[in-house]
């Protein structure tokens, strides 16, 4: 297993603190003119999402987490898992529903999603930025009102609902970014 | 530069080949202090400097390797004086700078942990420390007793502190002396201050050591401390040690990093804002 010396702690480095993965998201140098010196850094847990902050004394060395991150092909659920293919080896992969919470309202068969694998395992996905979805159930709008004056919700195949301008109707496939889950274009097909 | 090396254990000091065939090695200072004791010693009156120092990896956003010190000494001054001329500098240059005027706090060392964490530094045992520092967020191996004051005062207490104070902390523990006198009436503390502004150390000042005896003590000790945990024993200023046994008059003096200085003053985030040449980029 790799080790790393905080003076190798950045932003991104994968850890393995008390058999959990975490991801430095924030490295900060604290030394003392007299005294000794520590790096604090803020650490996101890679199972659970939770952000926590730790002072390590420097010099000190960690174990490495076994993480890696890899575009894969979302195929389908069987309920229980969700099952995702890397597209350049075929290797399947099934992840359990706490993987995917995040952002299973985003998943569409075939879409490519970034996995982010430990010791080989999916431990959760990214969807990705944008998707392309289509709505399946909104009010009707009012036709020519292309103002864009106001919005009202729409659910998407998924199962999300976004916020779509009033002339946006039901079966229309819309472009959403994931990161906001906001609206952002209708898509011509 | 120098033949002879600063011991603390906690500065590391770069060094490079010898001045003259009787040392091996030269070393740059990490702060001008021996050569103004000498100074002091040989009768020189009051002095300053603005000296470029070095100290070895030391690089964040608040440190650069190579930095410049403001050092000065006062002869007579008790380490309450020199505090009160610190302060009067630094609301001068606020005001130069256009800052709102500061609050000025003094605050022993005990008072602080007590205020922030309500404990008494000095009293608790290193296994009650350790366990406060890990309820704070520390990890990795057990501590010592002064590696988990540090961790309390530099990650956790200094975060809390009112940005817009000038504070001084005074009284360090006397296992944190450095090159202060033992204080008179409490022999647990030293004479030593540290001025934190916008949570960060700006200024380190004692009431200096002035006994040649107790000084080569702590110089071995240092050396002893090094040998334990693997660094380097270091040649400890002999011309420092003749000096004070020539005779340093009773003085203090004060150590204030002028880039971390400016960086508040100009609102900055990091010292790299305030260096032309940055180690990243020298």
């Amino acid at each position: 297993m790799s080790t790393y010396s905080t003076s190798q702690f950045k932003n991104g480095l994968k850890i393995l603190l008390d058999g959990d993965p975490y991801n430095i998201v924030e490295n900060e140098i604290v030394k003392p003119g007299k005294g000794q010196a520590f790096n604090r850094v803020k650490i996101k847990n890679l199972k659970t999402g939770r952000t926590i902050e730790k002072t390590f004394k420097s010099g000190e060395k960690v174990d490495g987490a076994d993480v890696m991150e890899t575009a894969m092909q979302y195929l389908y659920t069987d309920g229980e898992f969700y099952h995702f293919m890397d597209p350049s080896s075929y290797e399947q992969f099934e992840a359990p529903f706490a993987a995917v919470e995040d952002c299973v309202k985003w998943l569409k068969e075939e879409d490519i999603c970034t996995v982010v694998l430990w010791n080989n395992a999916p431990l959760t996905i990214e969807p990705p930025n944008f998707v392309e979805l289509k709505i399946t159930e909104t009010d009707p709008g009012v036709r020519g009102d292309t103002s864009g004056g106001g919005s009202k919700p729409a659910t998407l195949e998924t199962g999300a609902v976004v916020q779509v301008p009033l002339f946006v109707p039901e079966g229309e496939v819309i472009k959403v970014d994931t990161r906001s889950g906001e609206y952002v274009s209708r898509v011509k097909k | 530069m120098s033949s002879y090396a600063n011991t603390d254990v906690q500065i590391d000091v770069f060094s490079t080949q010898g001045i003259s065939d009787a040392h091996d090695k030269a070393y740059l200072r990490t702060s001008p202090e021996f050569f103004h004791k000498r100074l002091l010693a040989s009768g020189f009156g009051d002095l300053f400097e603005i000296a470029k120092v070095f100290r070895q990896g030391e690089q964040s956003g608040r440190h650069n390797p190579e930095f410049s010190m403001l050092e000065w000494y006062r002869l007579d001054f008790s380490l309450a004086d020199l505090m009160n001329e610190v302060a009067e500098l630094m609301l001068h240059l606020l005001a130069l700078y256009d800052h709102p005027k500061a609050q000025v706090t003094r605050i022993s060392y005990r008072l602080l942990y007590q205020q922030y964490l309500s404990i008494d530094p000095l009293q608790l045992g290193r296994d009650e420390l350790n366990s406060l520092c890990q309820e704070k967020g520390y990890y990795g191996d057990r501590l010592t007793f002064d590696q988990a004051l540090d961790f309390l005062f530099g990650v956790v207490i200094s975060t809390q502190l009112p940005k817009d104070e000038l504070i001084f902390v005074y009284h360090f523990p006397a296992s944190q002396a450095a090159l202060a006198q033992i204080n008179p009436e409490d022999n647990q503390t030293c004479l030593r201050f540290e001025l934190m502004w916008q949570g960060i150390e700006l200024a380190n000042g004692y009431q200096e050591l002035t006994d040649m005896n107790e000084q080569m003590t702590r110089f071995i000790c240092d050396n002893e401390t090094r040998k334990k945990i693997g660094k380097k024993v270091l040649p400890f200023d002999q011309h420092l040690l003749d000096a004070m046994g020539a005779g340093l008059p009773a003085c203090s003096g004060v150590a204030l990093g002028l880039d971390r200085l400016l960086m508040n003053l100009l609102e900055v985030n990091t010292v790299s804002d305030v260096l032309p040449f940055p180690a990243h980029s020298a």
